[in-house]
């Protein structure tokens, strides 16, 4: 605007400046407009909802979570249920499935992620080569389709129930899955459990004590080998202490083949082989990436301090590639578990399964199902990254 | 060794010619390195054998290869069986075949038979051409498009973007689509394809009309915005005629589509939609105005907490619920919009990552030019955001492309579908029907996934020079 | 050819405003369109088993054609939308299909609950388990402690839970989303048993690698009958529907079939007359012409043909009529009079 329309303006007389030019009001009005569109949206799909549902004389609401599912389930470690349990039983063993998978899908993962990363950058050339295939292999095949080639391909051509390959103490492996022995647990058994938890709480503090004498004097202390003899110690005294409370029974023949003991399904191992492989290879990048995104002076300089390759990498270069790896590490524990969904193309009773599959179909009630079973998953998303964030901060600050 | 210090040696040994009775005027020539160092052997000692632990290591991965390499190798090729016409060809003598018992092999003959399937679906065979032609077509834009030294990016761009879908559209499902008026009540006019483009000019007449109020409203001056919309408006009409021509071609609905067609459908589909979705989720969630970030949040937090297939069940389940009346989408536009919206949130925090990695200098200048913030948008900041993410897009278009798969579950014949379909055909059920089968697709998938993760890795060796 | 379709997504879309009252009535909707969109399911042979050029076969298809026969006198004009069990009754719901013609039980709480009218039924089913044979067993009540593949979902998988509390025999399901799964799965060895509506069982055996090394126990523990479907509300498409079946079952009963129909054109029986519509004005009262009874039958064929043809003993699955005979013969196929 030149000098010379300004002067025209009297003081007391507004500048005649468009509004649209006003970003202020520009963005009110945009904000403004969104708003009601997506209000207006909303209420689009909520109206025609209702006026479906209500034409089609569909019940609603969450009544149905207190009917009986009168359905059986195969899996259910935990929880009690039966076919006179209700559908709200239905949802809650859906969740312990899938958080099941979940966890020692993590668990798995991670393990073989760190092996693979750390491979992939070994100086030796065979072991780094299949590590590369490994990863980009996995990572280049479909999970669905993974899933599908260890249940169908692989755990499938297994021998029929009948024919089970002994493993000995391990159990029977067939087409229905392994039936290990199943721990029975008399009297006095609680006492070993108790004794696992003092044994972590006193390595706990025994760590503790070493790394403050450690900062202190300079000594070390064999914590790692102290620790493991009283985790798996402790439990093994309180059970020969308590007369040796727990038995095993073991799967016996029948006509349908092994019965009794723990039957551990296929389609859970097919899942969790999967699930943890395929993420694997991405945490193998990760892992990897991390590493390499620690300064090279810094090995060379542990080198130099005397420190051999493995305790360098565990002592100096893990500990700092760790902050570069976790944010991503939780995408990746993010993706395993809503991966799990994916239990419904072979019949594991996850939550998406059982609950957003069986229960949905014999109840029609979709809107709610499918309305709570995302909302479960968005829940489980959001604490997981609120841990994980929470765990990033820790790592930060240990930055000096 | 150079002349001088040959000059300096000889010097030296002139001064010193009484004490020493000879100096050897040339250096030796140095001994080959011993075979242990050089060579494979020596390769090996370095990069094998350094060391007790790495030998160790060494040797287990040898056992490794053993244990899977010969299975894998006999199981594909040297005990498969490539011809024959049906189950009896790849079965052994206890399943009626003529195979020697316990053998296990892959039965190639089953993927011939059913390859045409496995690409197709069931798309009728008269009419074949037309899909193998949006193939030829397909690649022939996106080649060019992908080597960077090829010239005519823009013009590519346009093709790929503008033409390509179109003629796709009208090739795959035969285009002559009819339209009904959407707009006046039928009491005025009856429904038929004239009343359509009546209804279609008061659209844009409305559309044109409330833009110019609101201009105006504001003080602005509404030309250029209507002008806009009225191109905009235009192209979609022209759009919309092309797709109601009559071509002369066989009407072929969607349900025939399948095989690896389908999956490519909804891949390119989906990552064609989900970018300019990206795009405005991300400035969304870079915005400053509080409402659109938090709609723009909102939406990104929520598809990326969920699992893809649940996304799915919503389409094919709930959004037929949510639709007015009588309003009915076919299942594979339902299957498309959810992987859409899906991969739009991925694509928004991919974009997002090229937003925040341009130097803030960058906003500063084109802010100090002058220009607007779409200007600035338009002009400087995305051509440079978007280079950056090109590495991104692509691996998240890996990650839909093998998604796509999840598309069978809820019933759709993609390619995996369709394998999936074929293991009930009694006629090829063996016991290897399965693997076969799916190493087949896992070859497939792994050759495209593969070529397109190198295909990133170089893209992004190429832009990482420069930058930064 | 799909042309309501996209003005009515692109309308809803662009304007947001619903489009025309398309569900008012259905008849004139099929007939606007042109065709008869009819749900089926994905892949069972003998009801609705899609060849490898997508052409349908069975007797759930055969029903849907005669619909289409009686409206357009055309079997050709309806289009199959295979579903699966999840899908079936939004699919039907949200008007996506005209009718749902997909072996689905007929349930009380399907009938009450769901907004859903079942016009009939096309094939009384119970369901039944198959085994493998060298299992030696004999007798449902030998299965105590088995592993039983099912569909999810569905009627069958409440009637075995039932079945084996109610016995008190112990057993593991393992229930799979899709029918061919559970063949799978079955095929495998996953389970021990198959549990489906007995026609289910003859029909999947067939895609068993050796059909002959299963047989199917004699026990039906459930009434499943099966029939077409279609939206609550609209009383003259359910009619429509509804008599079509009983045009095809009073045919049989009244000896007019595909093979004899045009010299049954010229019939002087009374119930005969008024079926094929030279007598009275039957079809008008239901929307129709008046041989539409006569187009099903000459484009479709009887009750008896289209078992026969599709199911019967000399097709693969090799069922006998059995309960599905004439109600005159002993069965429980039944038509009210056309009168």
């Amino acid at each position: 605007m030149s000098g010379e329309v300004v002067s025209t303006h009297s003081i007391d007389e507004k500048p005649k400046v468009a509004l649209l030019n006003n970003p202020k009001v520009r963005g009110g009005i945009v904000q403004a407009a969104l708003l009601i569109f997506i209000i207006w949206l909303i209420y689009n799909m909520v109206n025609n909802a209702a006026i479906n549902l209500a034409k089609a004389g569909i019940a609603s609401g969450f009544d149905f979570l207190n009917r009986a599912a009168g359905f059986g389930l195969n899996f259910s470690p935990f929880i009690e249920y039966t076919e006179t349990s209700t559908y709200g039983t239905v949802y809650w063993v859906g969740l312990q499935n899938t958080l099941i998978l979940a966890v020692l899908g993590v668990f798995f993962a991670t393990i073989i992620g760190f092996l693979v990363g750390v491979a992939r950058l070994s100086s030796n050339w065979v072991i780094a080569k299949i590590a590369y295939w490994y990863v980009e292999i996995l990572r280049n095949i479909p999970l669905l389709l993974q899933i599908f080639i260890w249940y169908k391909g692989v755990l499938a051509t297994l021998p029929g129930k009948r024919d089970s390959i002994d493993l000995g103490f391990v159990g029977q492996l067939n087409a229905a899955g392994l039936y290990a022995p199943k721990p029975v647990f008399a009297a006095g058994a609680s006492w070993i459990f108790w004794a696992f938890l003092a044994g972590i709480a006193i390595t706990w503090f025994i760590g503790r004590w070493a790394h403050k004498r450690q900062m202190a004097t300079g000594q070390q202390f064999p914590i790692f080998l102290t620790g493991l003899g009283l985790i798996l110690g402790l439990p093994l005294l309180a059970y020969l202490l308590t007369g040796m409370p727990v038995s095993f029974e073991y799967p016996v023949a029948g006509n349908f083949g092994p019965r009794g003991g723990m039957q551990v399904i296929p389609e859970f191992i097919a899942l969790w082989i999967a699930l943890s492989t395929y993420t694997a290879a991405f945490i193998a990048e990760i892992v990897r990436a991390g590493i390499l995104a620690v300064n090279k002076g810094q090995s060379e300089a542990s080198y130099a301090l005397g420190l051999r390759p493995g305790p360098a990498l565990r002592l100096v270069i893990i500990p700092q590639a760790l902050r570069v790896i976790i944010p991503p590490l939780t995408s990746q524990y993010l993706n395993l578990t809503k991966n799990s969904s994916l239990a419904v193309a072979i019949a594991y009773p996850d939550l998406t399964a059982v609950f957003a599959g069986t229960a949905l179909n014999q109840t029609g009630q979709a809107v709610e199902i499918l309305l709570m079973t995302m909302l479960t998953y968005l829940a489980l998303s959001l604490i997981t990254s609120m841990f994980m964030n929470w765990y990033n901060a820790k790592m930060a600050l240990v930055e000096r | 060794m150079s002349d001088t210090d040959s000059q300096t040696a000889l010097h030296r040994a002139e001064a010193g010619a009484l004490e020493i009775a000879y100096v050897r005027e040339q250096l030796v020539e140095p001994l080959p390195a011993p075979a242990s160092e050089v060579g494979v052997i020596g390769w090996m000692r370095k990069n094998l054998f350094n060391g007790w632990f790495n030998t160790l290591l060494t040797l287990f991965a040898l056992w490794l290869l053993y244990l899977i390499l010969p299975g894998v190798l006999n199981f594909t090729i040297f005990n498969a069986v490539w011809s024959g016409t049906d189950r009896l060809a790849c079965s052994d003598i206890n399943q009626g075949g003529e195979l020697y018992e316990g053998w296990k092999g892959a039965c190639w003959p089953y993927i011939g038979a059913y390859f045409k399937q496995f690409i197709f679906g069931r798309y009728p065979d008269p009419e074949l051409w037309r899909p193998i032609l949006v193939f030829i077509l397909f690649f022939a834009g996106l080649i060019p498009m992908l080597i960077p030294s090829v010239p005519f990016k823009r013009e590519t761009i346009i093709y790929m973007l503008g033409i390509f879908p179109l003629v796709a559209f009208i090739l795959l499902t035969g285009g002559n689509i009819g339209y009904n008026g959407f707009l006046l009540p039928g009491a005025i006019m009856a429904d038929s394809e004239l009343k359509f483009w009546v209804d279609y000019l008061i659209l844009t007449a409305i559309i044109c009309a409330v833009v110019h109020f609101i201009v105006r409203g504001m003080d602005g001056d509404s030309r250029r915005p209507i002008i806009l919309t009225l191109i905009c408006m235009g192209l979609l009409g022209v759009v919309l005629f092309i797709a109601s021509v009559d071509f002369g071609l066989t009407f072929v609905e969607t349900p025939q589509w399948g095989g690896f067609m389908m999956t490519l459908v909804i891949a390119v589909t989906g990552i064609a939609a989900s970018l300019p979705l990206g795009i405005a989720l991300a400035l969304g969630r870079r915005s400053d105005m509080p409402v659109v970030k938090l709609l723009s949040v909102v939406f990104i937090e929520f598809w990326r907490g969920v699992p893809l297939i649940t996304v799915l069940f919503m389409s094919s389940v709930l959004l037929p619920l949510f639709l007015p009346d009588g309003v009915t989408f076919d299942k594979l536009l339902r299957a498309l919009i959810g992987v859409a919206l899906f991969s739009a949130a991925y694509m928004a925090e991919v974009v997002r990552g090229g937003l925040q990695a341009i130097p803030k200098g960058q906003y500063e200048g084109a802010m100090a030019l002058g220009l607007s913030y779409w200007q600035m948008m338009q002009k400087i900041i995305l051509p440079q955001a978007l280079k950056i993410v090109i590495p991104g897009i692509v691996n998240t278009f890996i990650g839909l492309f093998k998604d796509t798969t999840l598309v069978s579950i809820i019933g759709l014949l993609d390619f995996l579908g369709m394998i999936n379909l074929s293991h009930s055909d009694s006629l090829w059920a063996t016991p290897v029907q399965a693997i076969t089968s799916y190493i087949f697709c896992a070859f497939i998938f792994f050759l495209f996934c593969y070529g397109m993760a190198r295909y990133s890795n170089y893209m992004e060796r190429r832009l990482d020079t420069g930058h930064r | 050819m799909n042309k309501k379709i996209l003005s009515a997504a692109l309308g809803a879309a662009a304007m947001g405003v619903a489009t025309t009252a398309a569900s008012a009535a259905t008849l004139d909707d099929v007939k606007a369109k042109g065709f008869v969109q009819c749900g089926v399911s994905q892949g069972l042979p003998g009801f609705s088993n899609p060849d490898s050029a997508g052409n349908w076969t069975g007797l759930d298809v055969d029903l849907c054609r005669g619909i289409a026969a009686a409206v357009f006198g055309d079997d050709t004009k309806v289009k199959f939308v295979p579903l699966s069990a999840k899908e079936r009754f939004t699919a039907l719901q949200s008007g996506e299909v005209d009718v749902l013609s997909r072996n689905t039980t007929w349930t009380m709480s399907r009938d009450t609950t769901l907004g859903l009218n079942f016009a009939g039924v096309n094939y009384y089913d119970g369901q039944g388990f198959m085994v493998r044979n060298d299992l030696g067993v004999k007798s449902a009540l030998e299965l105590s402690g088995a592993s039983v593949c099912t569909n999810t979902g569905t009627t069958t998988e409440l009637n075995v839970a039932d079945y084996f509390r109610a016995n008190k025999l112990e057993y593991e399901i393992v229930a799979f989303e899709k029918a061919d799964e559970v063949v799978a799965a079955y095929d495998a060895g996953r389970c021990d048993v198959y549990t489906t509506d007995q026609s289910g069982l003859y029909a999947q055996r067939l895609k068993l690698t050796n059909p002959n090394d299963h047989q199917v126990l004699p026990e039906i523990i459930s009434k499943e009958p099966l029939g077409p479907v279609v939206r609550q509300g609209d009383d003259q498409w359910f009619n429509i529907v509804k008599w079509v079946h009983f045009a095809m079952v009073n045919a049989e009963e009244l000896g007019v079939s595909k093979a004899n129909i045009g010299e049954m054109m010229s019939s002087d029986n009374p119930g005969i007359k008024r079926l094929l519509g030279t007598e009275g004005e039957f079809g008008a009262a239901l929307g129709l012409g008046n041989d539409w009874a006569a187009n099903v039958i000459k484009l479709v064929g009887n009750y008896a043909e289209v078992f026969e043809a599709n199911v019967g003993p000399d097709t693969p699955l090799k069922i006998s009529r059995g309960v599905n005979d004439l109600w005159s013969r002993g069965g429980l196929q039944y038509a009210p009079p056309i009168r």
